[in-house]
C-alpha cells in the first residue's frame, strides 16, 4: 500500500516540478478516452458502452415482442426469432448490466473510499477497450452464414453443436469479455485492499464497495469456469473432442452442470452491486444511517458463499435424483433468508426516518418493492414440484426480468439519478427523472406482470408462435415493452444528454441534505484528479478533516 | 484442423444468401404490413378454451387430473398465501412509513441503529418459514420420483421436431410411431393468421398420432432423444421431464379422467422448437384394449416389405405424404426452401443421377446436423420421399429408388 502511495507522490512530484496544474492535465480530443487511464473517463466509457449495448440488446427484445404481439409468424422465421431471444439475452447480461456496474465501481469506488485512481490504470483501460472489439463479435455474428447464435443465451449443448460458424464468434466474443470482467475485478480488489484512506477499515468501507468487493470475487471465481465450458463446446465443434456430444460418450447435463455453476454466482453478480447502491440511497433520503450495516455486510457475503450451491435449481427437470433435488431446492429456499435480511434493513432505516422522495429515492423505492415481487416468485420456482409446472416457461422470464430490470436495471438508474451531480457539476432535471421513473415503473409492469399468467397457463418461452389462447396477455406484454423501450429514450435525450451537455442548475458539492460518503467531500463536478494524497478521515471514515 | 472447418461450414454460402431479410422471404409483405396495422387496432381472435390444454386467459394452472398436478396448485396456493401475509406486512409497515415519515409532514428522524435482537428475529423467522416451505415440497417431490410400479412404460423420444413413441412395456407392447404437429397448423402460422383466419381451439396443439394410453393407470414415460435435448411436459398432469440425448429419464402420471391433454417441447431445441407438441389422449380400458388391437392389425399391415419393387405412381403418393409430414416444415412444401434451409426444387444433389448421394444425406444428416438424419423411417419411407423429390416440382429426373436400395446404403 504505501509503496502504490509512494509511487504516486512521485509522479505527482513530477507533474508539479515542470509547473503543470495537473487538474488540467489531460489528453485532449479522441487521446483523452482512447488512451483513458483516468478511472472517471473510465467509468464514464463503461457507461456509454453499457447504455448503447442496453439499446442493440433492447431493440431486440422489441423486435421479439412484436412477433409475438399475435399468434402466428407475421415478421420473422423461428430461426431468426431464437438468433433474437439467444443475442437479447448475451448482449443485456454480458453488454449491458455488467459493464454498467463495472462503469459504476470505475466512477464510484476510488471516490468513495479516498483513493487517487484505480490500482492498475493501464490494464482499467485495456480491460475497458477489449470490450469493444468483443461487443463488434457478438453483434455483428448476425451477419455471418446462418445468422447469430440461436441456442438460448444458455448456449445449452448439444443444440450449440448444431449451430453455424457464428457460434465461434460468439464463443471468441464471451471469453474476450470474460477476460475483460477478470481484469476488472482484479482492479477492484486491489483498489479496494490496498488503496483505502488510512482510517477506513474494512468494517467502515461504504456499501458499494462491500458490495463491489464481494461481486468481485465472484467474478474471478465463476469467469473461468465460464471460459471452460464454452471452450469444451468449441473443442466439440472442431477438435474432435466429445464432452457433450453423446455420440462420442458425452454429457449434455455436464454442459448444464458447469455452466450454472457460472450462472448462478452471475445472478448475484448483477445483483450484488445494486444492493450497495440501494444501501446509499436509502439512508440518504430518509436522512437516517443504514440500520444494519454490519448485518449487510454479513448478509451480502452469505449470499455470495449460497450462490455457489444453488445451480442446479435452474436444472429441476433434468432428471437429478431425488437427494440432489432436495438438496439445491433447500439450499436455494435458504438464499431467500439474507436476502430476506436486506430487504428488512432498508425498511427499517426508511422507518421513523424523514424521507423525501427526490427520484433516486424513487427509483430505490420502486427497487425495493417491484425487486421483492421478483424475490417471492424466485422463492416460488425454488419448490421443486411447483418448478415443474414452470421451468422454461413465461413464469421465469416473468420471474427473471423482475430482478434483472426492476432489480439490476432500476438501481442503476437510482445510482444515475444519486451520482450524477457529482458527475456532471449540474443537477439533472427533477420534473423529467420523475416521468422517467412513473413511466418506467408503470410500462415495466405492463410488460412483464402478465407474463406471471402465462407462465402458469403453461407458455413455453423461446417460442415464435403460441396456441392463441396466450393472444391477450401477449398483447399487452408487448405494448407494455414498446413504451418501457420509448421510456429509456426519454431518458437518454431528456435526462442524460442534458446533464452531459452541462444543461441544469449547477450542483453543489453536497446536493443531498444528507447523503453521507467521501464522495461527497470533493467539489461537484468531481475534478479530473481528486484524492491524490490520501485524505485524513474522521472516526466514521464518511468526512475528510483534513 | 483447417479441413475439418471447410467441412464443418461450407462458407461458400456467403453473407448475402443468409442476409437477415432472406428469412422473411417465407411472409409475404402484405402479411406483415396487415400484421403492423394490427398493431394499432388489436385482432381478436375468436378463439375458445381448449380442454386439457390452455384456457383463454388462464390465470392460474391447468386444472389438475393427477394427485401431483393437484399436489402442486395446493403447494402454490400456499406459497401465494405466505407470500401474501409477508408482501402485506413488509410493505405494509414500507408504504406506512412513506406516508408518515416523509419531511413533507413534517417528521423528524430518529437516530436508531443496529439492534442485534432485531436482527435475530428477522434472520430466525424467515428461517422457520423456509424450513416449513421446503418440508411441505419435499413429500410432493419425493413422490413425483416415485417411478416404481408402472403398469404401462412408455419411451418418448424427442426428434427434431416431432416425438416418437415406443410402448415398452405393458399392454400394447411393441408398438412405436412418430407424432407430429399437424402440418395444416404449421402452414397457419407460416401464413402469419391474418385477419378473418379462423384459428382451430388447438392451434399448434393438434398432432397426427396421439399417445394413447389407458385411464386410471400408472403409465411410466421414459424420455430420451435422438438429436438435442427436449423436454416433455403435460401440464394437466404436472410433469416435465427433459429428453436428452444419449441418457435415460423418467417420469409418471396416472390419471382417473377420460380425455386429450395437451403439451409442448419446453427445451430450446431449434428452429421447430415452437412446433413440436404432445397430446396424450387418455381413454378407458375396453377403448384402449381395442386400440392396441386397431394399431397392431395396422403395424402388421404397414409393415412393408423391403424387398417389394414399387411403381412409380404408388410411391409417389407414398413420397408426398412423407414429404409433408416430415421435409415441409424446413423445404416448405413449395420445395423451395427458406433462409439458411436449402432449396429440393433444382438441387444438383436431387437432379444426379448418383442416387446413393441423396440417399446418403438422408440417412446420416449433413452440415453437422442443420440437415438432420432421417435413419429412423423405413426403408421404404426414404425411398418414397427421394423418389417423390426427384420427381416433384421442376424436377423431373424420372429416378425412382426402390426400399431395397436404402437398405443397402444402410449397411
Amino acid at each position: 500500500m504505501s509503496t502504490t502511495h509512494d509511487m504516486a507522490h512521485a509522479a505527482h512530484a513530477d507533474h508539479d516540478s515542470h509547473g503543470h496544474d495537473h487538474h488540467d492535465h489531460k489528453p485532449e480530443g479522441w487521446r483523452r478516452w482512447v488512451y483513458a487511464t483516468n478511472h472517471k473517463d473510465i467509468g464514464t466509457l463503461y457507461l456509454l458502452f453499457a447504455f448503447t449495448m442496453l439499446m442493440i440488446g433492447g431493440v431486440l427484445a422489441l423486435l421479439i415482442r412484436l412477433e409475438l404481439f399475435q399468434p402466428g409468424l407475421q415478421f420473422v422465421n423461428p430461426e431468426l426469432f431464437n438468433q433474437f431471444t439467444t443475442m437479447h439475452g448475451l448482449i443485456m447480461v454480458f453488454g449491458a448490466i455488467m459493464p454498467a456496474f463495472v462503469g459504476f465501481a470505475n466512477w464510484m469506488i476510488p471516490l468513495q473510499i479516498g483513493a487517487a485512481d484505480m490500482a492498475f490504470a493501464r490494464m482499467n483501460n485495456f480491460s475497458f477497450w477489449l470490450m469493444i472489439p468483443a461487443a463488434i463479435t457478438l453483434v455483428m455474428s448476425f451477419f455471418m452464414p446462418g445468422g447469430a447464435p440461436a441456442a438460448g443465451w444458455t448456449l445449452y449443448a448439444p443444440l450449440t453443436l448444431q449451430m453455424g460458424p457464428s457460434m465461434d464468434a460468439g464463443i471468441f466474443a464471451m471469453h474476450v469479455l470474460g477476460a475483460s470482467s477478470i481484469m476488472g475485478s482484479i482492479n477492484i480488489v486491489v483498489t479496494i485492499l490496498n488503496m483505502r484512506a488510512p482510517g477506513m477499515t474494512m468494517m467502515k468501507m461504504p456499501m458499494f464497495v462491500w458490495t463491489w468487493l464481494i461481486t468481485a470475487y465472484l467474478l474471478i471465481a465463476v469467469m473461468p469456469v465460464l471460459a471452460g465450458a464454452i471452450t469444451m463446446t468449441l473443442t466439440d465443434r472442431h477438435f474432435g473432442t466429445t464432452f457433450f456430444n453423446p455420440a462420442g460418450g458425452g454429457d449434455p447435463v455436464m454442459y448444464q452442470h458447469i455452466f450454472w455453476f457460472f450462472g448462478h454466482p452471475e445472478v448475484y453478480i448483477m445483483i450484488l452491486p445494486a444492493f450497495g447502491i440501494i444501501s446509499h440511497i436509502v439512508p440518504a433520503f430518509s436522512r437516517k444511517r443504514l440500520f444494519g450495516y454490519a448485518s449487510m455486510v454479513y448478509a451480502t457475503s452469505s449470499i455470495a458463499i449460497l450462490s455457489f450451491i444453488v445451480w442446479a435449481h435452474h436444472m429441476y427437470t433434468t432428471g437429478m435424483p431425488v437427494t440432489g433435488q432436495l438438496f439445491f431446492m433447500y439450499a436455494t429456499m435458504l438464499i431467500s433468508v439474507p436476502t430476506g435480511v436486506k430487504v428488512f434493513n432498508w425498511v427499517a432505516t426508511m422507518w421513523k426516518g424523514s424521507m423525501t422522495f427526490e427520484t433516486p429515492m424513487l427509483f430505490a423505492v420502486g427497487f425495493i418493492f417491484v425487486f421483492t415481487m421478483g424475490g417471492f416468485t424466485g422463492l416460488i420456482l425454488s419448490m421443486a414440484p411447483i418448478d415443474l409446472q414452470m421451468q422454461d416457461g413465461y413464469y421465469v422470464v416473468a420471474h427473471f426480468h423482475y430482478v434483472l430490470v426492476a432489480g439490476s436495471l432500476y438501481a442503476m438508474f437510482a445510482g444515475y439519478y444519486y451520482w450524477v451531480p457529482k458527475w456532471t457539476g449540474v443537477m439533472y432535471n427533477e420534473t423529467r427523472g420523475k416521468i422517467h421513473f412513473w413511466w418506467s415503473l408503470i410500462a415495466f409492469n405492463i410488460t412483464f406482470f402478465p407474463m406471471h399468467f402465462l407462465g402458469l397457463a403453461g407458455m413455453p418461452r423461446r417460442y415464435a408462435d403460441y396456441p392463441a389462447q396466450f393472444t391477450d396477455f401477449n398483447q399487452i406484454a408487448t405494448i407494455g415493452a414498446f413504451a418501457f423501450g420509448l421510456a429509456q429514450v426519454y431518458f437518454f435525450f431528456f435526462v442524460v444528454l442534458p446533464t452531459m451537455r452541462g444543461q441544469g442548475e449547477r450542483a453543489p458539492q453536497r446536493p443531498w441534505e444528507a447523503a453521507e460518503g467521501l464522495e461527497w467531500e470533493v467539489p461537484s463536478p468531481a475534478p479530473f484528479h481528486t484524492f491524490e494524497t490520501p485524505p485524513k478521515l474522521d472516526v466514521t471514515a464518511t468526512k475528510v478533516i483534513g | 484442423m483447417a479441413q475439418a472447418l471447410v467441412r464443418v461450414y461450407p462458407l461458400k454460402s456467403a453473407v448475402a444468401k443468409n442476409f437477415l431479410l432472406k428469412p422473411m422471404k417465407t411472409l409475404s409483405m402484405k402479411n406483415s404490413l396487415s400484421a403492423l396495422c394490427a398493431l394499432f387496432t388489436t385482432a381478436a381472435y375468436a378463439v375458445n378454451d381448449l380442454p386439457g390444454g390452455p384456457a383463454v386467459n388462464q390465470l392460474n394452472f391447468h386444472p389438475p387430473v393427477t394427485q401431483l398436478a393437484l399436489d402442486q396448485r395446493l403447494l402454490h396456493n400456499g406459497m401465494m398465501i405466505a407470500c401474501l401475509l409477508i408482501f402485506i406486512a413488509v410493505f405494509g409497515v414500507m408504504f406506512y412509513s412513506i406516508l408518515k415519515h416523509r419531511k413533507s409532514v413534517g417528521h423528524q428522524p430518529a437516530n436508531f441503529h443496529e439492534s442485534v435482537t432485531v436482527e435475530i428475529i428477522w434472520t430466525i423467522v424467515p428461517f422457520v418459514i423456509v424450513i416449513i416451505m421446503g418440508l411441505a415440497a419435499t413429500k410432493t417431490l419425493v413422490y413425483s420420483k416415485d417411478t416404481t410400479n408402472a403398469d404401462l412404460t412408455i419411451k418418448a423420444t424427442g426428434y427434431q421436431w416431432k416425438w416418437g413413441y415406443d410402448y415398452i412395456k405393458g399392454e400394447g407392447e411393441g408398438l412405436g410411431f412418430i407424432s407430429t404437429l399437424d402440418n395444416s397448423h404449421r402452414e397457419l402460422s407460416n401464413s402469419g393468421l391474418p385477419k378473418g383466419t379462423v384459428i382451430p381451439d388447438n392451434y399448434l396443439l393438434k398432432v397426427d398420432n396421439p399417445l394413447v394410453v389407458p385411464v386410471g393407470k400408472k403409465i411410466r414415460i421414459i424420455t430420451t432423444a435422438n438429436d438435442v435435448i427436449h423436454s416433455f411436459a403435460v401440464p394437466s398432469f404436472g410433469i416435465k421431464q427433459d429428453a436428452i440425448p444419449g441418457f435415460v429419464r423418467d417420469t409418471w402420471f396416472r390419471t382417473d379422467k377420460i380425455g386429450s391433454y395437451y403439451g409442448q417441447c419446453q427445451e430450446l431445441c431449434g428452429k421447430e422448437h415452437a412446433y413440436m407438441p404432445i397430446e396424450v389422449k387418455v381413454v378407458s380400458a375396453a377403448d384402449y384394449t381395442a386400440w392396441v388391437a386397431l394399431k397392431q392389425k395396422e403395424a402388421a399391415a404397414k409393415q412393408d416389405d423391403p424387398a417389394k419393387v414399387w411403381a412409380m405412381g404408388d410411391i409417389m403418393k407414398r413420397g408426398e405424404k412423407v414429404y409433408a409430414s416430415n421435409c415441409a416444415a424446413c423445404h416448405q412444401v413449395s420445395g423451395k426452401g427458406a433462409g439458411p434451409i436449402k432449396p429440393l426444387d433444382g438441387a444438383a444433389v436431387v437432379l444426379d443421377t448418383d442416387k446413393t448421394k441423396q440417399i446418403k444425406i438422408l440417412l446420416n444428416g449433413q452440415n453437422n446436423g442443420a440437415m438432420p438424419s432421417w435413419k429412423q423411417l423405413s426403408d421404404t419411407d426414404i425411398a418414397a420421399v427421394i423418389t417423390y423429390t426427384k420427381n416433384n416440382w421442376s424436377n423431373k429426373t424420372g429416378q425412382l429408388i426402390q426400399p431395397s436400395e436404402v437398405l443397402a446404403a444402410r449397411k
